[in-house]
């Protein structure tokens, strides 16, 4: 079993999100051990970019503070950061990010360096199912697993999708892009129901979760809730004194996850 | 995975929440394009709407005044609304409709394709949003009143540059947001597949007619053809139908901005890397890892970092050569133009009548150059005017 799958195993996972390098990577590495201790079973770390067209203004944001910080936030600063963190917590991490820079960096030195630095997957909004190929072959070689997203507009390709996901499934809840939500109009449900025909994959809803009422709901149909926009916004508030507040925040909506 | 792609480039790199759409696009491009009474209805919109066939006229005086080459323009300008941008817009708006949409959205740098976007909107009885970056509502503030005249909504952009690339962040996000009853109206020769190559074939009226206009006028094909590139729409229309012709150079002129050695440039062939951006594989304005670069240039329609796929290619396979022209060579052009032959043509277009400038005095009197005039300059008398120090506002 995958290091992902294992955070799936008899519970119900609880996924924190949070962009690399805001309000600084020293920072980043304390929040991500906070969420750790705080009962995440897997983090999600974005990597910033100029231009991240699936993200609300919270993230982008974020991704903002992140890459106009003193010394900027490249591929390779995020790299050294997830290497030490590597070595203080065991979830599994995965990455967040938009093509572009993988593609700059190299397919295969990206997915070489994922793999030594103990990185287990990676999110990319911007590639497709029809364009993943390539990266996903060099991938597989390293061990490292592409998140596969399907959205409420999938309808047709979910078995397609389903079929070839690795990890865990990101089923996006709502349309649009990323940030909170008082009310998700999605059959969640039955996107769910049609996954679990063709794959035994788990799969983690995410896109405008914040509330405890919102974990109790989601983790209760699906395997795993995913919250970013809610932790990047405390973050965003406290700035480098968020370690605590993000450890009370994920410890309130973890517990709600593992019914 | 070789779906829309121009050799390496193009492809489709875009959230899942909108792969559907996009491949509904396709499927509905592709029937609507053989559908007799579809082309019927657009070619009459096209004839008795928006002013076609454009002219292509001689420009005897800067003929003579440079003494090299015959020069002739295809006058896009005098398009309804004033630019190249309606050929699209026409065309995507009525596929909008029959595929059910009642809304369409847009992007818009100079406000050229918003105003044609709002335009046929309209025309056509569908609510339209249009998306600008901050910046450019200032720069273009008249474009901006135009498209409210016209009952649009425009969403100024606050984020990152706050220019074109920007506004097509935003319009994407938009469209993640409500793609049931809405159609995302793209601009350029950009984007995923299937817009590069829908915005080509609209927009290639410009070359077919243009291709048949110089036949019967001198009897023999171009030697070269000219046209600005931001993202490359009306360079993908002038230069469609002469790809075949070997014997016709093509040639695409970036904007520079103040110089390619400098970080105030928009000229993605001369400064940019191979990328996958706002859904495609191109050559992109970025750093070395791998983040966009906040571009430059005088012109709103040009400040744009990337270029589309299929012109990438056509620098790949040395089909076609770009070469960047700076704020300077475009606004000494705005000038010229306008006092040698009456024409103030749009600052975008200017970039392409610099270049013209730089080679006809190099080629044979019984050569030809024929070059896009894609947009009218009335939009940009303001700025040109304060580029010059004249404390003039609209």
């Amino acid at each position: 079993m995958s290091k992902i799958k294992e955070a799936f195993h008899n519970k119900k996972a609880f996924i924190g999100f949070l962009t690399a390098g805001d309000p600084s990577l020293e920072k980043t590495e304390e929040f991500i051990v906070k969420m750790e201790q705080a009962g995440a079973s897997l983090i999600e770390i974005g990597i910033p970019f100029s231009d991240p067209i699936a993200e609300g203004p919270v993230i982008q944001e974020a991704n903002v503070r992140a890459l106009s910080r003193e010394g900027g936030c490249t591929l390779e600063m995020v790299f050294d950061m997830v290497e030490r963190v590597r070595k203080k917590v065991s979830v599994p991490l995965v990455f967040l990010t938009y093509l572009n820079p993988v593609f700059r960096y190299g397919y295969e030195a990206f997915c070489k360096k994922c793999s030594e630095i103990g990185v287990d997957g990676f999110i990319i909004p911007d590639m497709p199912f029809e364009e993943s190929e390539e990266l996903v072959k060099i991938a597989e070689k390293y061990d490292v697993e592409k998140i596969t997203l399907i959205a409420p507009t999938s309808e047709d390709r979910i078995q397609t999708l389903a079929k070839e996901a690795k990890g865990y499934i990101y089923l996006v809840s709502s349309m649009g892009v990323t940030g909170e939500r008082s009310q998700i109009t999605t059959d969640v449900g039955d996107i769910v129901e049609k996954i679990r025909k063709v794959t035994d994959t788990p799969i983690a809803v995410g896109f405008g979760i914040h509330s405890v009422e919102q974990v109790k709901q989601y983790s209760a149909i699906a395997d795993g809730v995913i919250v970013g926009s809610a932790i990047v916004k405390i973050i965003a508030k406290y700035g480098e004194e968020a370690g605590e507040h993000i450890f009370d925040y994920v410890r309130e909506m973890s517990s709600q996850a593992k019914l | 995975m070789q779906k829309g792609r121009y050799g390496k480039h193009g492809g489709q790199y875009i959230p899942e929440t909108l792969m559907n759409e996009v491949l509904k696009l396709e499927e509905a491009y592709e029937y609507y394009k053989k559908d007799e009474a579809f082309n019927n209805e657009l070619n009459q919109l096209l004839r008795d709407y928006a002013g076609r066939p454009s002219l292509l006229y001689y420009a005897e005086k800067m003929t003579k005044d440079l003494g090299g080459a015959k020069i002739y323009f295809k006058r896009e300008d005098l398009n309804h609304t004033g630019s190249h941008k309606i050929n699209n817009v026409l065309g995507q708006a009525l596929l909008a409709k029959k595929m059910g949409k009642t809304r369409i959205i847009a992007e818009t740098g100079a406000g050229q394709h918003g105003v044609a976007t709002a335009t046929a909107a309209a025309l056509l009885g569908l609510e339209c949003e249009i998306f600008m970056g901050e910046e450019d509502t200032i720069r273009q503030a008249l474009n901006v009143y135009r498209m409210e005249l016209l009952g649009a909504k425009v969403h100024p952009v606050k984020t990152g540059t706050r220019t074109l690339k920007d506004a097509v962040n935003e319009c994407m996000r938009e469209w993640t947001k409500r793609v049931d009853d809405t159609l995302y109206v793209l601009g350029s020769v950009m984007g995923p597949h299937p817009f590069p190559m829908i915005v080509r074939d609209f927009q290639s009226v410009i070359s077919r007619e243009a291709r048949a206009q110089i036949l019967e006028k001198e009897g023999k094909l171009p030697d070269a053809v000219l046209a600005c590139v931001g993202g490359g729409s009306n360079a993908m229309g002038m230069f469609y139908e002469f790809i075949k012709d070997e014997s016709v150079r093509l040639i695409g002129c970036e904007a520079a901005g103040r110089g390619i050695h400098t970080k105030d440039t928009a000229a993605t062939i001369a400064t940019g890397t191979e990328g996958i951006f706002h859904g495609m594989q191109s050559y992109f304005c970025q750093d070395e890892n791998g983040q966009i670069a906040p571009v430059y240039s005088i012109s709103a329609g040009l400040d744009y970092p990337g270029i589309g796929p299929e012109h990438a290619n056509l620098y790949d396979t040395k089909r076609a050569e770009y070469v960047p022209i700076t704020d300077d060579e475009a606004v000494d052009a705005f000038e010229y133009i306008a006092r040698t032959e009456g024409i103030i043509a749009a600052i975008e277009s200017s970039h392409a009548v610099a270049q013209v400038m730089k080679i006809a005095p190099t080629m044979r009197k019984d050569q030809i150059i024929i070059c896009c005039l894609s947009g009218r300059g009335d939009k940009d008398v303001a700025a040109i005017a304060r580029y010059r120090g004249v404390d003039l506002y609209e």
